[in-house]
């Protein structure tokens, strides 16, 4: 795995990760690089660190989310942080009160690291500016996902020892994807060539902007590409119908086992859960040699725990300059 | 800047380090050695190397990475930010005599979370603490077990260690 021998000669100066458009490609590499110091804690006897002892975070989740909270919960926990979790569901932001009025009295607890999911884009860097507390963005709106983009960097670094020069499709439903946006940041920054590829009709619409380049057939690109990430139809998020049919999405977008056999035999196969098995992907393939879909899930937990600490860090280090 | 040992000392120095690590343990099965990054990793593996060809098997041989464990995390850096980078021990440190090695044993502070790093892998039988230069400065009731050479240093002043494997030569030096 490509660790660097020498310390960049770079400090890590963020002490919120709001996303991946705004790091630049040595700030990328240095969360990897750190992640990969923590990704051994969970392979100790005592999988547990002190470095950030009596610091609270906050779960601050206004979206249904298991894996990423958990992951989160996990790495705080293994960095001995104490963690408390706050749904809208069950909360009082279901009473009315504003985003800014929750955050603030979590701050009043003495909250140094808020974890946030939220359906508007641009609520943790609305958040950020309004209080003192880190914050680390867990999904906004089809923004960003920064740990998604990031773990799965990480893991694609692990196998291909980089990523310059790869072709890596994304597949899916790219217009309600922030795991699409934050992966083509991340992605692109260190050199790979990143294709978006599906129906137009689940294209976003800013997609000319972006540093991809579009492709609405997965026949003509699945033999040329070393990366496959395969995205979940988000059918909460959708309205109309975007593909006629389930099945005819399935036929044309869907990584079976017969497109397997077209692809290079060292594919990675990639999907950042939870898999809708047998439409966009068949289970042969999810469980097949070529997935590392369960790997990413442990990688996650290795890369957040470097977000946390990094933010914690530069937080620090604020502090004392003031 | 006043040069104390070069690369003959250090390497005088080691071989003896290795002689009275062997003297001290009877049972020298159980010894294995652990380096505290980045200089201590070096220094640990040269010290297995010289063990290994003493005893006429494989010394085990890791490296901890104590960042995690740092007592000044939260507080004002002094010098560069740390990097977490990965503790590599590749044995069952349980019931052990584990070595652990440094290169310079100043305030202790390093040595200290060493030891709390350490026990989270396992219970060794016993830690015993090697350095290559030991000076003056303790802030933390910690004192090596082996110390290949004391230094006379006035507060303020740096012992600094350099070796070929991070630095491309072999020099021990008063800055």
């Amino acid at each position: 795995m490509a660790i660097s021998k020498k310390a960049r000669p770079f400090e890590w100066a963020r002490k919120h990760l709001l996303g991946l458009r705004e790091l630049s490609r040595d700030e990328l590499l240095y969360v990897l690089d750190t992640a990969a110091g923590f990704e051994e804690v969970s392979k100790r006897e005592v999988k547990k660190t002190p470095a950030l002892r009596g610091k609270l975070i906050v779960n601050l989740f206004f979206e249904d989310s298991t894996r990423t909270r958990n992951s989160f919960t996990l790495a705080a926990s293994r960095l001995s942080a104490d963690v408390i979790n706050f749904t809208s569901k069950e909360s009082s932001v279901s009473k009315g009160e504003s985003l800014l009025d929750t955050a603030r009295n979590l701050e009043a607890l003495g909250v140094d690291i808020v974890i946030i999911r939220h359906n508007a884009g641009g609520a943790p860097t609305f958040l950020s500016r309004n209080i003192n507390a880190c914050v680390v963005n867990a999904g906004d709106g089809y923004c960003e996902h920064p740990t998604q983009g990031l773990l799965d960097a990480y893991t694609i670094r692990k196998h291909k020892g980089g990523l310059k020069g790869l072709k890596i499709a994304i597949v899916g439903d790219i217009a309600h994807s922030r795991v699409a946006r934050s992966d083509m940041w991340a992605m692109t920054k260190l050199g790979a060539e990143v294709i978006f590829v599906g129906p137009p009709t689940l294209m976003p619409a800013e997609v000319g902007k972006l540093p991809v380049t579009v492709s609405y057939s997965l026949d003509d690109c699945i033999e040329k590409i070393d990366v496959i990430n395969m995205l979940r139809i988000q059918f909460e998020r959708q309205s109309g119908n975007p593909f006629p049919s389930v099945r005819e999405y399935s036929h044309y977008f869907g990584l079976t086992v017969d497109r397997m056999k077209r692809a290079k035999p060292d594919i990675m196969v990639m999907h950042p859960g939870p898999i809708n098995r047998g439409l966009e992907m068949e289970s042969e393939v999810a469980d097949g040699k070529n997935s590392v879909i369960l790997e990413q899930v442990s990688n996650g937990v290795a890369v957040r725990m470097a977000a946390l600490f990094l933010v914690n860090q530069a937080a620090a280090q604020k502090a004392t300059e003031k | 800047m006043k040069a104390i040992l070069n690369d003959k000392q250090i390497d005088k120095i080691l071989k003896e380090l290795a002689d009275r690590i062997i003297k001290d343990n009877a049972d020298s099965r159980n010894i294995a050695i652990v380096g505290i990054r980045s200089r201590g990793e070096i220094l640990a593996q040269r010290l297995s190397q010289k063990l290994s060809e003493k005893l006429g098997r494989t010394v085990s041989c890791g490296t901890l990475d104590i960042t995690l464990y740092r007592d000044d995390l939260n507080s004002p850096q002094q010098n560069n930010q740390p990097k977490v980078r990965p503790t590599e021990i590749g044995f069952d440190i349980d019931d052990k005599v584990i070595i652990l090695v440094d290169d310079v044993l100043y305030t202790g502070r390093s040595a200290r979370a060493a030891m709390a790093a350490l026990i989270d892998f396992g219970r060794p039988k016993t830690i015993r603490l090697a350095v290559l230069v030991e000076r003056a400065g303790r802030e933390v009731p910690i004192q090596a077990d082996y110390a290949g050479y004391k230094a006379d240093v006035k507060p303020g002043k740096l012992v600094s260690v350099f070796l070929a494997e991070s630095d491309g030569k072999e020099q021990v030096v008063i800055e």
